[in-house]
């Protein structure tokens, strides 16, 4: 299958610190990627050089036939590579209807020119996406509701639909179920990744539950000290001794394989 | 596309017009500057939405002014329609420089930095003699499409001139606030992480504001130095900035009207103020800022909203009671 996400020797350092390493892989178009560490592990350094928040000290990122190394997210995203949030970010004196509407808007100018800029806002155009990405997560009932009301799920959702509005190609989601009760965890990454899949989408996920992982990842990514310390699907990567001691803690250090 | 609000607000532009004959001089030498002012303003609400505060408006009111006052003397251009959008142009071009560095700041940053870029035109306005120094100097009076009216006509003129600015740049800041950029204002303020996250530049957005404000304030500085006929430093000192601050506050943002209707009140309040107390008439002007940061912290704007709540709630209330008294 075509990779259309290319890493070759990528590394970030913060002065003496090495936050990411020797970190070399490839994502396959439509792939469903789950991405587990321990805290500092480097995970969400890897998803902010992906998506440009963070510019490599090193290495390259070819997403398609781009070279996305170190450029600003705005220009990354408009490429079709988007994200969500640990901290779901959302615009929390708008609804959620003028949340997704305000998505749709910047997603519909693919090249920010003034032009665009002084489109309208709400064109027949931008309220069908809006209105579409509203009922695909599931988060009409809170349509008109000030996003920051909301209960913790639903901003994920709403911070995860408007990552999607735009039609990325890859959606990199960064914890998209911390915060959330055990309960409501699963309810969320269904209605997550049944409306991800539906688009067909290459999706990485930073998570730390293991089920989740298990359950909704095609590969998983196992990150320790900055680097990938195993690669596989899920019933490998999670059976890796190193993984098992390091990140899961389902085998204590020293035990025998 | 038009809203109620906006008939309503083209209809008191046309009734304020239609009423000039009636109103005493010195009310249409008040009306004209405040409705300047008022340009000055709405560029101030565009940028205040985002969460910018700039107390440094005066270098573009002052630029545009200055252009107005140079042209006269150093052209022969004196057609006021061209010398106001000069004013205008002059104060974009001038913001589109100084944006660059602008758009890069936040909070008491930006507001700051634009009150220090302000102070610097002064300081060049004071000093420099072919600018007529501290004194400043007399702006030609402008003709109308060849048409050059003198005493009571050129005041009349000259206030109908401003309205027909200031409707134009009201409907314009409507329109605006619908569009993307307009409407991403509030965004800005709230979380300009996901904005960019979306694909925007924020910067950029805000730089496109800073132009569109200095435009408008650049027009409002010209139609001022056109209808005072003089121009001078002052213009571009910071209690000028000040002033437009003070009355964006009594405005709010929630208005386009209101930007004219609490520049209206500024003027008057000041005006009372100075022929009551002509040594401290601060102190009435600072009391009226007072009362209305207390009793109407989202300004004069918000007062059409809650009459028009109430306008709906009576209907539906008279509406509920017809019903009744049917059953």
């Amino acid at each position: 299958m075509t990779a259309i996400l290319r890493v070759r020797d990528l590394e970030k350092t913060f002065g003496s610190i090495v936050a990411a390493r020797d970190i070399t892989l490839d994502v396959p178009a439509g792939e469903t990627v789950g991405i587990i560490g321990a805290n500092g592990a480097g995970k969400t350094t890897f998803i902010n050089m992906i998506t440009g928040h963070l510019r490599p000290s090193k290495g390259s990122i070819q997403f398609g036939e781009h070279d996305i190394t170190g450029r600003p997210s705005r220009e990354i995203t408009r490429l079709g590579v988007s994200r969500s949030f640990q901290v779901a970010q959302i615009f929390a004196s708008l609804t959620v209807h003028e949340n997704m509407c305000a998505a749709a808007a910047i997603a519909g100018g693919s090249g920010g020119t003034l032009a665009q800029a002084l489109a309208p806002l709400r064109s027949a155009a931008n309220l069908a996406q809006a209105e579409a990405a509203i009922e695909l997560f599931r988060i009409a009932p809170y349509r008109d509701m000030r996003a920051a009301t909301l209960p913790q799920g639903v901003r994920k959702l709403l911070d995860i639909a408007m990552a999607v509005v735009g039609s990325p190609r890859v959606v990199l989601l960064d914890e998209p179920t911390s915060g959330i009760s055990i309960q409501d965890k699963f309810a969320i990454m269904e209605v997550v990744m049944s409306a991800l899949r539906s688009r067909r989408l290459t999706v990485l996920f930073v998570e730390h539950d293991m089920e989740i992982v298990e359950r909704y990842a095609d590969r998983v990514l196992a990150f320790c000290d900055g680097t990938v310390i195993a690669d596989g699907p899920p019933a490998v990567a999670l059976a890796d001794p190193r993984v098992q001691t390091l990140i899961s803690g389902t085998r204590r250090e020293g035990a025998r394989a | 596309m038009w809203s109620r609000a906006d008939l309503f607000g083209a209809l008191a532009f046309i009734a304020a017009a239609a009423l000039a004959p009636a109103m005493p001089a010195w009310l249409v030498s008040l009306a004209t500057i405040a409705f300047a002012n008022a340009l000055v303003v709405l560029g101030l609400i565009i940028l205040w939405r985002t969460g910018l505060v700039p107390f440094g408006q005066a270098l573009f009111y002052a630029t545009g002014a200055y252009a107005v006052a140079l042209l006269g003397r150093y052209t022969p251009i004196r057609d006021v329609f061209v010398v106001v959008f000069a004013g205008g142009l002059c104060a974009a071009f001038v913001a589109f420089l100084v944006g660059f560095l602008l758009a890069r700041y936040r909070e008491i940053f930006f507001a700051m930095l634009s009150l220090a870029m302000s102070m610097i035109l002064y300081g060049v306005l004071v000093k420099t003699e072919a600018l007529g120094s501290t004194d400043g100097f007399h702006v030609e009076a402008g003709t109308f499409f060849g048409w050059r009216p003198h005493g009571d006509a050129l005041d009349l003129a000259m206030y109908w001139l401003t309205l027909g600015f200031g409707a134009a740049a009201a409907g314009f800041v409507s329109l605006y606030f619908r569009t993307v950029a307009g409407a991403l204002a509030i965004p800005v303020r709230d979380n300009e992480i996901r904005l960019e996250f979306l694909g925007i530049s924020v910067n950029r957005l805000i730089h496109l504001e800073l132009v569109i404000a200095a435009t408008l304030a650049g027009i409002g500085g010209a139609l001022a130095a056109l209808a005072v006929e003089h121009v001078d430093p002052d213009m571009a000192y910071w209690t000028t900035s000040g002033g437009f601050v003070f009355v964006t506050i009594l405005a709010g943002t929630a208005s386009v009207a209101a930007a004219f209707v609490a520049s209206f009140v500024f003027e008057m309040v000041r005006s009372i103020a100075v022929d009551i107390l002509p040594n401290t008439w601060q102190i009435i002007l600072g009391s009226a800022l007072l009362l209305t940061i207390l009793f109407l912290p989202d300004g004069l704007g918000s007062l059409f909203g809650r009459l028009a709540q109430t306008g709906k709630s009576t209907k539906k209330s008279v509406g509920e009671a017809a019903e009744k008294a049917g059953k």
